[in-house]
């Protein structure tokens, strides 16, 4: 195998190389790769785990379930699906703040939040964030966790798929569900952000 | 196989770097790539587990410098030349005209409804890991218990960083799909998974440990054996 770094380039034209062959083969047609693609640019993202984390915020039945068996709980909306098969919401509360990552390779729970922004599947965080979690959200996310407060790191090995239930926001009471969506951010869910600021 | 994608605990490797935003996709290479796993998935070319040793074996240089969708490319190399369906000096030749005429066109092909169907369907569907089996659980939850030194050279998600390290099983999540054997062409032979919480200070030692936290982490039920030793839970736990 050789060490060499390719160009996006050399990437580009062994990536058209493979796709001829794939296709000529019966493998992949240029329709299936572009639906496949629209679905994941446009229809499944982090507004799906928004939607279920206001669900739960407001629905205490629901957010029992949810904890329960978040899968069974995301069906209930519609959301399932590849890589979030058996998902499992991990909850933040007043001592415990909770992070996501897969030290050995990517995953990460699509049907709630997308696919992974390319931070989240770099070396660095996935060497880091065991080790360091509080020094790197400080750092590289500007998020400060009170030494009183349990930092729990989820390092996603098995086919299992966690995501963070963040607390309701002070201030929301009265909210719909659709406005309470709008403070839940792709980041706060991964653990390395917070919900987005209430206005005063 | 012990290698440099296993990278928990990694010193030296820089700072985490978050752009402001990003596309889903950086490049149009990448919008081929993705879709690649789901095709050749069911074109029988590989399991996901399969999939993940084929990064694995990555030139360790390369995976480091290498954007990531790259990875996957060279999985779905690495599994097509195995199972016969890609010859790699045909893949070079195509690979070299592209690169001379990178807007030569793709082979001119009909849509196929079957194939679009699947996408349709196996995204909200999904491909779950879960299998019935009658094997016992070893284990329950509350039990103290450590990860077997074992180093095996194939697939496995033994990371280096929890081997040998004493954990208490947190979650029972029933039989799973083996990585051990399923990632090499061994068969699925389901095994228990379980989630362990370690410490930091059990993983990285008290004097280098930040303060108040744990690591959860997914083991399957061969990997582990309950903790024999003397130290009491409080002691190894606390």
């Amino acid at each position: 195998m050789s060490a060499k770094i390719r160009t996006q380039e050399e990437i580009a034209a062994r990536v058209k190389a493979l796709e001829s062959m794939l296709i000529e083969q019966g493998v992949m047609t240029t329709q299936a790769i572009d639906r496949m693609v629209e679905i994941y640019e446009n229809e499944v993202g982090p507004q799906l785990g928004a939607k279920v984390v206001a669900k739960a915020w407001s629905d205490p039945e629901f957010k029992t379930r949810l904890v329960e068996d978040a899968s069974e709980a995301c069906k209930e909306l519609g959301i399932s699906g590849l890589q979030g098969e058996d998902m499992v919401a991990v909850e933040n509360t007043d001592s415990v703040h909770n992070i996501i990552v897969c030290t050995l390779c990517s995953c990460y729970p699509w049907p709630v939040l997308g696919l992974p922004p390319n931070w989240y599947k770099d070396p660095q965080y996935r060497a880091a964030i065991t080790r360091e979690p509080r020094k790197v959200l400080s750092e590289a996310f500007g998020l400060a966790i009170p030494e009183d407060i349990e930092v729990r790191v989820w390092d996603s090995s098995s086919e299992m798929r966690y995501w963070v239930l963040p607390q309701r926001p002070a201030g929301t009471e009265g909210w719909s569900e659709e406005e309470l969506a709008e403070l839940v951010t792709r980041d706060s869910m991964i653990g390395v952000g917070t919900t987005a600021e209430v206005p005063a | 196989m012990n290698g440099v994608f296993d990278l928990a605990g990694t010193d030296g490797v820089g700072p985490v770097v978050v752009p402001e935003e990003e596309p889903v996709f950086r490049a149009e290479w990448e919008k081929v790539v993705f879709p690649m796993f789901a095709m050749c998935f069911r074109a029988g070319f590989l399991g996901v587990d399969q999939f993940r040793h084929g990064i694995e074996k990555i030139d360790p240089a390369v995976y480091l410098k290498s954007p990531y969708y790259e990875h996957w490319l060279h999985s779905f190399e690495y599994h097509g030349e195995r199972v016969g369906k890609v010859d790699m000096d045909e893949l070079d030749r195509r690979t070299e005209y592209y690169l001379a005429n990178p807007d030569a066109p793709l082979p001119d092909h009909e849509d196929d409804p079957e194939l679009l169907a699947f996408i349709e369907a196996v995204v909200p569907a999904g491909a779950p890991a879960k299998r019935e089996s009658d094997k016992a659980a070893r284990f329950k939850v509350g039990d103290v218990v450590r990860v077997g030194r074992e180093a095996p050279k194939g697939h496995t998600r033994r990371a280096r960083y929890i081997r040998g390290a004493v954990g208490e099983v947190v979650l029972h999540h029933g039989p799973m799909i083996y990585p051990d054997t399923a990632g090499n062409g061994l068969g699925e032979c389901p095994e228990h998974v379980y989630t362990l919480r370690f410490t930091n200070e059990e993983l990285w030692g008290a004097e280098h440990a930040e303060p108040n936290g744990a690591v959860y982490f997914d083991v399957w039920d061969p990997y582990i054996e309950l903790a024999t030793h003397a130290a009491t839970p409080e002691g190894v736990l606390a």
